[in-house]
């Protein structure tokens, strides 16, 4: 099926009448294809917003030599590496010429420890992708199946317990969840690492033998070594938890709030007086149409799972783009920061553009 | 042959916070075979309850007595559906009889294909192969009169028009073969020319499809046209049943004969003309008729602009329109024919794309608010929904307030009180209303309450749109009445929007006729209504159910003759 098929609706119209013209139904205008495609080009503008907002904020507080090294080097040896840096040049000019670099993929290089900020995004990206993937499972697994129960048993002891508990869940800070989930699981039981994304020795092992990803679970399946992935597992469930706890407490209301809402519809209700099931009726008849807003909200999440990522990455120590944003803003590096939030930003917005293609793909609404 | 539905002493009471409610009370019905019985009654008389409890779609709060025993199609033994649960009750649901609902875009699932939707009606009861369901998906989609069926079975609700979305529904509950289809109000949300669409099919059901037909209506024009026999309810019982013929020749009951009264017609005693002779003696203000007008457009066109380089929707479409003061123009036509979009244009809610529409005397083409503020308190508005249009959190004497806190004539809604009583006496509410909230109001004291609020600045133009259609016939009458008798005693011109060729009969000194943002046909009631020229006019007539079997039957002929 395609938009070419869409037919206008119609009223029977016995005879067209003189003196009137005819005027359609509001079209939707143009189908999925120019849909994603107007979706997609926003992506754009999104970014430059983002990084011209990015940008400004960091100059605002002077120039990032000054910021990183201003009291510790004497004043002429200051100005002469804002000189060679290009840092004295009109806000404007280095305005453009960081676009300008962005566009060839140069984020610059940090100022604290000399590497091209590409580098860094690349070696602690990985690392936060595979941190919010793990959570977002987590988030799924746990969000979405309580509260399709919860809706289903709206209002009853089930439900009760379920929506406290995702209050006391999302409620908690992340960090402290995490503290208390290390202090449990690691302390007490001994059962899980504390920190760090592998053991010394695994991680040496998947530097020699794995596939390089960065993303560890891939790099120590790819060494066919069952221990290896067991270590990389071991350490990823506390964080995975703490994180993606969070985002269940959030998705498990998201779900109950709009399951029942499409439980109480007509549509269901005339389902039901057909004699389809009730089970049917949640799992099918209630549950796609409820889909739409969750998936638009979701996608928001994601947003706020990657800023959740931060402070996780901060008490699991997990070597990632949150973890490494703070060790950068505590060094005042405003060259690397720039560069973790441009990052960041782009993350988001890409994001944003998938949100609405699965939307698109839920929602006949918009597709057609 | 036995009855497909009969229910014996039917009791229905609702546990509710303030105690058990009696929402029906020993009601006892039967349906014969290919039989069309019509259950009239105002909203909260207990007709949907008594219908729903058929099919066991009742709350769980509802305690039921009596027995409602339903046939089933292969002959043996009724159910009695009050006593089934379960998986018992879902196999009743949809084969024995099937419900068609009263909103067709609610009532279709909007992520799922027409087709799939029919089909999961039979795959509830099992026994047919996928392709075998899409065969009759399609098949009864043919039946109930969509063109092109093998395509459109894989489309979506909202590329159906409303009255396809209708038949749509109507062939969820067909494709099951239930000898019983209630129908709780299958038309009320629909444009008068589509109504007579789906009346037709609903007609044919019995001699095509075998079904007899439950029909849940408030509406006497669609009993007229498709009942054989009526039941009328009030109040959760019965108080009369009769053949078509005889309940309309001679109503029994007292209730039967208000309720029909109450019925607007085409072509009756104007409200206008009745309070006239009635109250000649009142104090009625004194408009100069020829004065300047209050509305003025030429070649008025409103387009809403579409998205990102999308063409635009035109609403209206080159449209002139005089209001002369104290002048009632009645403004009619089905949904999308740009009535509302007048009417907000006029209180400055809506730019005006093209043309001239001058308002009070003030050009609205491109005005600035600024200038048009001081016009906004000589126009009054009154909406459709009684129930939205006004603040939840406000009591209704601090609604009435508001225009006058606003416009600066009132301080504060506690100094505006003594002119929100005078209000609430001119709309006939007790004074002690004012300090009820909103949702302790019933529709009809919400909506004189609207009123009150509109007429509060005492404006020179009120633009009512469709303020009595969510209401009951009974309490638009009322309604109808008491703004009559406003109109004549305080002289405000008036923009009256209405689907209801009937309604706006009543009230207004002229009528315009709009279809696709164009006017068709403009007159007086007694010409445009008597003796239409434009076929559109003439089809909406047409269309219309009139509340007299007899003459239904010859209209019936009439209008199936010009769709030929």
């Amino acid at each position: 099926m395609t938009s070419t098929t869409t037919s206008e609706p119609t009223d029977v119209d016995p005879a067209p009448l003189p003196g009137t013209t005819k005027t359609g139904p509001r079209k939707s205008g143009g189908g999925l294809g120019r849909y994603l495609l107007v979706r997609f080009l926003l992506i754009f503008p999104t970014i430059l917003i983002l990084v011209t907002t990015v940008f400004v904020m960091m100059r605002a507080t002077g120039d990032p030599i000054t910021a990183a090294l201003g009291g510790r080097l004497p004043p002429d040896q200051l100005a002469e590496r804002i000189h060679s840096a290009g840092y004295d040049r009109p806000v404007l000019v280095q305005y453009l010429d960081y676009l300008g670099s962005i566009l060839r993929g140069d984020f610059g290089t940090t100022i604290s420890d000399h590497r091209p900020v590409t580098e860094v995004l690349l070696t602690y990206g990985t690392a936060t992708l595979e941190l919010a993937a793990y959570a977002l499972v987590v988030a799924f697994l746990v969000g979405i199946p309580l509260g399709r129960i919860a809706a289903a048993r709206r209002d009853r002891g089930v439900d009760a317990t379920l929506r406290i508990s995702a209050v006391v869940v999302y409620a908690t800070p992340v960090f402290f969840a995490g503290i208390l989930l290390k202090l449990v699981f690691s302390v007490w039981l001994d059962w899980l690492p504390v920190a760090g994304r592998a053991t010394t020795g695994t991680e040496i092992q998947l530097q020699r033998h794995g596939a390089g990803t960065g993303i560890y679970l891939i790099d120590a399946i790819s060494t066919g070594d069952p221990a290896a992935v067991q270590d990389v597992l071991e350490h990823a469930i506390l964080p995975a938890l703490a994180l993606g706890l969070l985002t269940a407490g959030v998705f498990l209301r998201l779900v109950r709030t709009n399951v029942i809402g499409t439980l109480s519809t007509g549509y269901v209700e005339a389902a039901r007086s057909r004699g389809v099931h009730e089970r049917r009726l949640l799992r099918k008849h209630a549950w796609r149409p409820a889909l739409v807003p969750i998936i638009t909200v979701i996608g928001l999440q994601i947003a706020m799972l990657l800023a959740g990522a931060v402070l996780t990455e901060t008490t699991f120590e997990w070597k990632g783009l949150g973890f490494q944003l703070v060790q950068y803003l505590l060094a005042r590096d405003f060259v690397a920061v720039q560069g973790l939030v441009a990052l960041l930003a782009v993350i988001v917005a890409v994001t944003n553009f998938l949100v609405d293609v699965v939307a698109a793909l839920v929602d006949p609404r918009i597709r057609y | 042959m036995s009855r497909v539905v009969d229910i014996q002493d039917l009791t229905i009471t609702f546990d509710t916070d303030a105690g058990p409610v009696r929402a029906v009370r020993g009601v006892s019905l039967h349906v014969e075979p290919g039989e069309v019985l019509a259950v009239v009654g105002e909203s909260g008389s207990g007709k949907t309850v008594t219908a729903r409890s058929i099919l066991g779609l009742l709350p769980s709060t509802a305690q039921t007595s009596g027995a409602v025993l339903l046939s089933r199609p292969d002959g043996s033994a009724p159910h009695d559906v009050t006593t089934l649960s379960g998986a018992d009750l879902r196999a009743v649901r949809g084969r024995d009889a099937a419900m068609v609902f009263q909103e067709p875009s609610s009532v279709l699932n909007p992520v799922f294909p027409v087709g799939w939707q029919i089909a999961e009606g039979l795959r509830a009861h099992g026994g047919l192969s996928r392709a075998e369901a899409r065969e009759r998906a399609i098949d009864v989609l043919r039946r109930v009169g969509i063109p092109d069926p093998e395509h459109r079975v894989d489309h979506y609700p909202h590329q159906f028009s409303g009255g396809q979305k209708q038949r749509i529904v109507i062939a969820q509950a067909l494709v099951l073969n239930p000898s019983l289809i209630i129908a709780d109000e299958p038309t009320t949300a629909l444009d008068v020319t589509v109504q007579a669409e789906i009346l037709d099919l609903l007609r044919r059901l019995p001699a095509e499809f075998g079904t007899a037909v439950v029909l849940i209506t408030h509406n006497m024009g669609v009993v007229a046209d498709l009942a054989d026999r009526v039941a009328v309810m009030y109040d959760g019982e019965i108080v009369e049943q009769a053949s078509v013929a005889d309940l309309f020749a001679a109503p029994q009951h007292a209730y039967t004969r208000a309720l029909l009264d109450a019925v607007p017609r085409v072509g009756g005693l104007r409200l206008r003309d009745r309070s006239e002779s009635a109250e000649a003696s009142l104090a009625r203000k004194v408009v100069d008729r020829d004065g300047p007008a209050v509305v003025e457009a030429r070649g008025l066109r409103i387009t809403y602009p579409g998205r990102l380089r999308t063409p635009g929707f035109t609403a209206v479409d080159g449209v002139d329109l005089r209001i002369g003061p104290g002048e009632v123009v009645g403004l009619v036509g089905e949904s999308g024919s740009g009535k509302t979009t007048i009417g907000r244009a006029i209180g400055g809610l809506t730019p005006v794309s093209e043309g001239s529409l001058e308002v009070l005397g003030i050009e609205m083409n491109g005005v600035r608010e600024r200038r048009f503020r001081p016009v906004r308190k000589r126009i009054g508005f009154v909406f459709q929904d009684p129930a939205t249009s006004f603040n939840p959190l406000l009591t209704i004497a601090q609604c009435i307030a508001e225009p006058l806190v606003v416009h600066g004539v009132a301080a504060s809604p506690h100094a505006a009180r003594g002119r929100v009583d005078e209000l609430l006496e001119a709309v006939q509410l007790p004074r002690a209303f004012g300090d009820r909230f909103p949702h302790e109001l019933s529709g009809g004291q919400r909506q004189r309450a609207s009123l009150a609020r509109a007429l509060a600045l005492d404006p020179e133009l009120l633009i009512a749109d469709e303020p009595t259609s969510a209401l009951d016939v009974s309490v638009q009458a009322r309604v109808l009445d008491l703004f009559a008798r406003l109109q004549s005693e305080l002289g405000f011109a008036c923009l009256f929007i209405s689907h209801d060729l009937a309604v706006v009969d009543l009230l207004a000194d002229r009528i315009m006729v709009l279809h696709r943002g164009l006017v068709v046909e403009e007159g007086t009631g007694d010409d445009v209504l008597g003796a239409p020229q434009h076929p559109y006019t003439q089809r909406l007539l047409a269309s219309l159910p009139v509340p007299d079997p007899v003459e239904q039957a010859a209209r019936r002929t009439a209008w199936e003759a010009t769709r030929a």
